[in-house]
């Protein structure tokens, strides 16, 4: 990556690989770099290498090859308690012989503070993270969510700069996941701190974070915004993996003014942005979100291709509608249309004509 | 109080619900229970009993016939009659008399000997002798019987036929604890070279003590391996663990020779590197040492397992957390490592202790004199002098000596946090 040199860097991967076998990478030529105060997550499907990483940036695992610089300085041969990050386990890893005071304390401990700073400092971040109360119970009696918070106040008491966080949330249901995403977040701002935070939760990944690098096989296949991952997917991984995503298989036919022709297996000529192909002839597959998906003939340019559509199921689900299309031979193809008064609702069985923005359909890789 | 909505009360409905449930649970460990009672807590029971209960000078038992007779009932009454540190006068000697008589008849003068010569060595021969010349004594009885042997004018004697008069008696316990009445009824040491109880139980404690130690230092590494390597290799080190169940004892007990005797190949390899000079070879077998080493081989995989299963369960990001925090790798094995293990290094103390305070076989097979157990004298007593009164109330105090520790464990580390496997 070009800009893995920058001056400005905080953390910094510079060319890592890592095999724990010697047969297979686990980790193939990972380059990444981020500023102080970024909150970067690394999202990617199980197994995908992002716990790796986070590891060989703690201590834990030695990088295969090449450098990983905290500051400017290669870390590579400096033992993990000397690196100073502050990490949070996934099953959040609270002594379970100590209370929560003593948890919170012992990194203090070590690094040899006296007990008045101790107690304030413990004090202070247990008010942090709204769990003033709790400072002498064990970890056992405490809720998951409540650990959690206790696991994240650990990882800060020593004032860390780079805090690290492994599926902190995993453990957790719907709802207090999303309110400790918020407590997160809001927390690591008002430090000021740097976060690097693994996910395999797509959403997680697109509320928290400043940047998202999604990961597969080892690599990161893309590293944007999170507005910029989900409009401009760079490859089809991408497009599967962040977001609901409609898409079909087809040739190209031609490419002019930017706009690409593509012909579909099964049927039918539509246009789109072309992102990963170049030329008339290449195999492509093109990605549609659901909400971009427009059914209201008025709504849709004279000169637009459109394509026919059965409609086999429709879900009313609150908020929005849910229909699920048979289209160009395809029967997975879902729209999502916002619940308004002026809405149309289709009836399963009937037939509409379906289209959309160029810019909105983009041929990828096949 | 709560009912059901018929009105029941809710208790009654509950156990009425349970009933089913329990009785099933109770079909199922009946078996067992069953067996337990038979194989265990009736012996047990019979043992503490037999400890303290012995009526070798109190009943006959004719076991052709299946008929008990009281014995030495004459005797009996007059020690009833005269208190302790009465002089046996001629009443006292016209009573044995009597009841030697009855001995002869019943043919048990043997069993009321063997009785008497519990507490009083050499006693038992007097009996026999005796008995067989009691129909020809006539008064004064006194001197006719001190004729015979002038020892049956000894107080220790009529001291021991004493308390052997009553069945229920608590001599066995003073004698397995070096101790035993005085003339006058009193306690009181044993002559010091016939002291070998209480050192034996000293011994038994201490190298148990030391036995378990050198497991445990032994053991915590192995398991510790045991834990964090993949499957297949830590499979391979559990076999090798386990190896001394799965040899017989006699071909253990022979390696050991092979390798530990004087003339052995462990003695052999250090005289041929120059560690040891020919004639300071090392005597590592018939004594404590071998009996340390054989028993610590023996006992070690009880420590491992119970190691290995906690230690398996410790995730190892807690570890990993402690280091992220700047503990060195030293300070996060002793502050966060070595606590979590502590049930089962309990667990696995305490089990090879337990185990090798009652062993038995392997000192008996490498210890030699001094690398004898208590149970090897327990083992003696059952089998070779047949004083099973004194066996049991040894074996006795074995037994309330681990309840004991047991009890002091639940109160120091609780029983709750034992971690067996
Ligand atoms: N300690 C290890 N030894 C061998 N292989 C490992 C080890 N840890 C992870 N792996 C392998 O590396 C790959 C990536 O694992 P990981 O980094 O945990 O992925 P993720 O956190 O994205 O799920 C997986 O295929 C996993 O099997
Ligand atoms: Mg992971």
């Amino acid at each position: 990556m070009a800009d893995s040199h920058t001056k400005d860097a905080f953390v910094e991967f510079d060319r890592v690989q890592k095999s724990y076998d010697g047969e297979n990478l686990v980790v193939k030529d990972l380059n990444l770099s981020l500023p102080k105060g970024e909150f970067l997550t690394m999202l990617g499907p199980s197994g995908s290498g992002k716990t790796t990483c986070l590891m060989m940036l703690a201590g834990f695992e030695t990088a295969t090859h090449g450098d990983i610089r905290l500051d400017g300085q290669p870390i590579n041969n400096i033992p993990p308690h000397k690196r100073g990050i502050g990490m949070v386990f996934q099953n959040y890893a609270l002594f379970p012989h100590m209370t929560v005071a003593e948890n919170l304390s012992f990194p203090l401990e070590v690094r040899k503070m006296p007990k008045t700073e101790r107690e304030a400092k413990v004090k202070h971040v247990l008010e942090l993270v709204q769990m003033g109360e709790f400072g002498g119970r064990r970890p056992a009696q405490l809720s998951g969510g409540q650990q959690q918070r206790i696991a994240l106040a650990r990882a800060l008491v020593f004032e860390a700069e780079l805090v690290l966080m492994d599926e902190p949330l995993g453990a957790l249901d719907k709802q207090l996941r999303e309110t400790m995403q918020f407590e997160i977040k809001r927390i690591a701002d008002d430090l000021g701190i740097t976060v690097v935070y693994v996910t395999h939760d797509q959403t997680e990944a697109l509320t928290m974070s400043d940047r998202v690098a999604v990961f597969e096989d080892g690599r990161i296949q893309q590293l944007a915004p999170p507005d910029e991952l989900y409009e401009s997917p760079q490859n089809s991984f991408v497009a599967q993996f962040i977001g609901e995503n409609n898409t079909l298989e087809g040739t190209v036919k031609e490419i002019k003014n930017g706009i690409a022709l593509v012909q579909l297996d099964g049927g039918g000529l539509i246009d789109c942005k072309p992102v990963n192909v170049t030329k008339a002839g290449e195999r492509t597959r093109v990605s549609i979100r659901p909400e971009r998906v427009e059914f209201n003939k008025d709504r849709l340019s004279a000169e637009a291709h459109t394509l026919k559509a059965e409609v086999l199921e429709f879900i009313y689900m609150g908020d929005i509608f849910r229909t699920r299309l048979r289209v160009a031979g395809k029967d997975d193809f879902v729209i999502k249309s916002r619940n308004a008064p002026d809405q149309v609702r289709l009836e399963p069985g009937s037939e509409v004509e379906i289209g959309w923005l160029a810019e909105d359909c983009r041929a990828l890789d096949a | 109080m709560l009912t059901t909505v018929d009105g029941k009360p809710l208790k009654e409905a509950l156990a009425h619900a349970q009933s089913r449930a329990k009785r099933r649970a109770f079909l199922l460990v009946l078996p067992l229970l069953a067996f337990i009672i038979v194989s265990f807590i009736f012996p047990i029971g019979q043992m503490l009993y037999k400890s303290v209960n012995n009526t070798g000078f109190t009943i006959s038992k004719d076991f052709g016939t299946g008929v008990s007779t009281p014995i030495m009932t004459n005797l009996a009454e007059w020690f009833e009659e005269n208190p302790q540190g009465t002089d046996p006068d001629e009443t006292a000697y016209a009573a044995l008399a009597a009841d030697l008589v009855v001995l002869r008849e019943l043919k048990a003068p043997g069993q009321a000997g063997t009785r008497i010569n519990y507490e009083l060595s050499g006693s038992r021969s007097m009996f026999t002798k005796a008995a067989r010349k009691a129909k020809k004594l006539e008064p004064p009885f006194k001197e006719a019987i001190i004729d015979l042997d002038e020892d049956w004018a000894d107080p220790s004697l009529w001291q021991a036929m004493r308390t052997a008069s009553i069945a229920v008696t608590v001599n066995f316990y003073l004698a397995a604890l070096d101790r035993k009445r005085a003339d006058d009824g009193s306690v009181e040491m044993v002559p010091e070279n016939r002291q070998v109880y209480v050192t034996l139980f000293k011994r038994t404690l201490i190298l148990s003590l030391m036995i378990t130690v050198i497991c445990f230092f032994l053991a915590f590494p192995i398991a510790h391996l045991m834990a964090t390597l993949p499957m297949r290799k830590s499979n391979l080190l559990m076999i090798l663990v386990l190896l001394p169940f799965w040899t017989s004892l006699l071909v253990r007990t022979t390696s050991w020779m092979i390798v530990l005797q004087s003339q052995g190949v462990l003695n052999d390899a250090m005289v041929a590197t120059g560690i040891l000079a020919d004639e300071n070879r090392i005597q590592m077998m018939y004594n404590q040492t071998g009996t340390v080493i054989a028993m610590t081989h023996i006992l070690l995989p009880f420590m491992v397992l119970p190691l290995y299963s906690v230690m398996s369960m410790i995730n190892p990001s807690y570890v990993r957390a402690a280091r992220s925090m700047g503990a060195t790798s030293w300070t996060a094995f002793r502050r966060i490592y070595f606590p979590q293990t502590v049930p089962g290094i309990g667990a696995g103390a305490l089990l090879v202790f337990i185990l090798s305070v009652g062993y038995y076989i392997t000192p008996a097979l490498v210890g030699g004199a001094d690398g004898q157990l208590i149970s090897n004298l327990i083992a003696f007593h059952m089998t070779k002098s047949l004083n099973w009164s004194l066996a049991a109330a040894l074996a006795a105090i074995l037994l309330g000596a681990v309840l004991l520790l047991y009890w002091l464990y639940d109160r120091l580390i609780g029983i709750d946090n034992l971690k067996l496997g």
